[in-house]
């Protein structure tokens, strides 16, 4: 019993791990579009007709990212051989190779956008699709705690679950901003939805869970990252106004925009997290 | 029905592999291909013995901007090549004498409708210091440009049309020239490197002759002009368009100034 709980923990802590290199891989995406260098390697699979390309300029953080992608890969798929072999919940194991077929999709939809020369509609799916394999990995990590929560049953999960949408949304709109298929507003009136749909979703579990952790955690976390995500997103947008004329992508506006990506994904995961444990 | 989805997948997968990238990205030969003669018909040529001439300056008024250094730092090769005296974005570039260099100054109408031969001489655009040289060409729809690589390092080059094909293909140090045309007129096609993100030109893709960038005196001359009435445009990557009528009869030249005015 010892040995099979032992297990467990190592598999959520496993899972943990996916999920945070999941997060470096966003993370790492989104350096690449900061940094104009999404087309710095023109080929694929290959990088510069190598395995591994000249490492200078964009194709550092282009090369990075494809090595961080396949890294992703590996571990997902470690984890989905792991969640066959120690799950009993079918569900949870079928999650783990959802969350393969997601990276490998993932993978083959960056190579298309390679190929294509980066179309608009093909670079929004490729961040929101990585979106989702981010929330896909906070929900295993939820899911393959040791200890579950108790939960208050279907009617506390609609709210966080509609609040994940809500960002999920957030995410398409802001992707679509960041590859210029569309202005500001819509990313922005989505913003005020959302807060409120956060806010519906969190503040209940405050006042009404105050002591259960497992409930008040991902709560604080999702309130605290979307209202977090408010301040990165105006920080973010002035950088760019205010390093408009400049030659390349500056520093601050690189740093404020990934930031805001990052933000966004934990604030996804955390909705995601708050809808599976309740 | 699943196994048709599976084979669907897999189909699609093996495509996309087929697709695009199974090209060496040092396209060792240049992609040569014959200069379009127009379509249809004999193509026609300026006359810049019996034809009319519109020449003119642009001019700058208002303080000369001060244009950001180019942070090369990133990588070595292109740092070295600014070694002292720190690379300057080329998005203003007000000469000594007041004008205005890399405007673009073309016939936007008033032409008789006809075939304009293509040019056979490439026009070249060069990667040198880590700069597109020159930081601005004109060409005739279906022309050749030569793109080479002077520089000790890698660039992608990558055109951004928006009516022709878009393509984005590598050059490492040393590669033979490529050959590349664009076959719609466009005006104007940023180019940039994504290796390096300070880079940009622009091609101006014309379906006549009938066009100049403006040099290191701010002036330009369009010659052969038919007899007719024209709408010239000068385009500015900063300070946009402006347009303006001009006459010329046979053999006449006329005088054609642009005013830009600063912030």
């Amino acid at each position: 019993m010892h040995l099979y709980h032992m297990g467990k923990v190592w598999l959520h802590r496993y899972s943990v791990l996916v999920a945070c290199c999941t997060l470096i891989l966003v993370i790492a995406g989104g350096l690449v579009t900061s940094n104009d260098a999404a087309l710095s390697v023109p080929d694929w699979p290959l990088a510069w007709g190598r395995l591994i390309p000249p490492l200078e300029g964009g194709i550092v953080y282009e090369f990075g990212h494809r090595v961080a992608a396949a890294s992703v890969a590996i571990l997902t798929f470690i984890l989905a051989c792991w969640l066959q072999a120690a799950e009993p919940r079918a569900w949870v194991r079928r999650l783990g190779w959802t969350a393969v077929v997601v990276v490998l999709a993932q993978a083959l939809l960056g190579g298309v956008v390679v190929l294509w020369v980066a179309p608009k509609p093909l670079s929004i799916a490729h961040a929101c699709l990585g979106q989702i394999d981010f929330g896909l990995m906070a929900l295993v990590a939820q899911a393959s705690r040791p200890a579950q929560p108790s939960g208050t049953g279907q009617s506390r999960r609609r709210a966080p679950l509609i609040a994940a949408g809500a960002l999920f949304v957030q995410t398409i709109l802001g992707a679509a901003v960041r590859h210029n298929a569309t202005g500001l507003l819509p990313h922005v009136l989505g913003a005020g939805i959302a807060i409120i749909l956060v806010m519906w979703a969190g503040l209940p579990i405050l006042m009404t869970e105050p002591e259960d952790s497992s409930q008040r955690r991902p709560a604080v976390a999702l309130l605290s990252l979307t209202f977090s995500q408010v301040v990165l997103g105006m920080g973010a947008y002035l950088s760019r106004i205010m390093t408009a004329d400049a030659p390349q992508p500056m520093p601050v506006m690189v740093w404020l925009t990934v930031a805001h990506v990052a933000v966004g994904s934990l604030a996804l995961g955390a909705a995601v997290q708050m809808g599976a444990a309740a | 029905m699943k196994k048709i989805w599976i084979g669907v997948g897999l189909a699609a997968s093996l495509s996309m592999f087929g697709c695009g990238g199974d090209k060496p990205p040092e396209t060792a030969k240049p992609e040569a291909s014959a200069p379009a003669a127009g379509a249809g018909g004999a193509a026609a040529m300026p006359d810049e013995a019996n034809g009319g001439t519109v020449t003119g300056k642009v001019t700058f008024a208002g303080a000369k901007p001060k244009m950001a250094v180019m942070d090369m730092s990133a990588n070595p090769a292109c740092d070295r090549a600014h070694k002292g005296a720190p690379a300057h974005s080329e998005e203003v570039v007000v000469n000594d004498n007041g004008t205005l260099k890399y405007a673009f100054v073309w016939v936007k109408s008033g032409l008789p409708d006809k075939n304009w031969a293509v040019p056979t001489t490439p026009v070249t655009l060069d990667q040198n210091g880590c700069m597109y040289k020159p930081h601005m060409i004109g060409i005739v729809a279906g022309q050749n440009i030569e793109v080479k690589n002077s520089d000790p390092t890698n660039h992608n080059i990558h055109p951004q049309p928006t009516v022709n094909q878009e393509w984005n293909e590598s050059q490492a140090p040393g590669a033979e020239s490529k050959m590349k045309t664009f076959a719609r007129q466009e005006v104007m096609i940023p180019v940039k490197c994504n290796v390096h993100p300070w880079m940009r030109s622009y091609i101006g893709v014309v379906s006549h002759p009938f066009f100049a960038v403006t040099g290191d005196d701010g002036t330009f001359t369009i010659k052969g002009l038919p007899p007719g009435t024209y709408t010239i445009e000068l385009w500015h990557e900063k300070y946009g368009k402006q347009e303006q009528q001009v006459t010329v009869g046979a053999k006449e030249s006329k005088t054609l100034d642009f005013a830009v005015k600063g912030a």
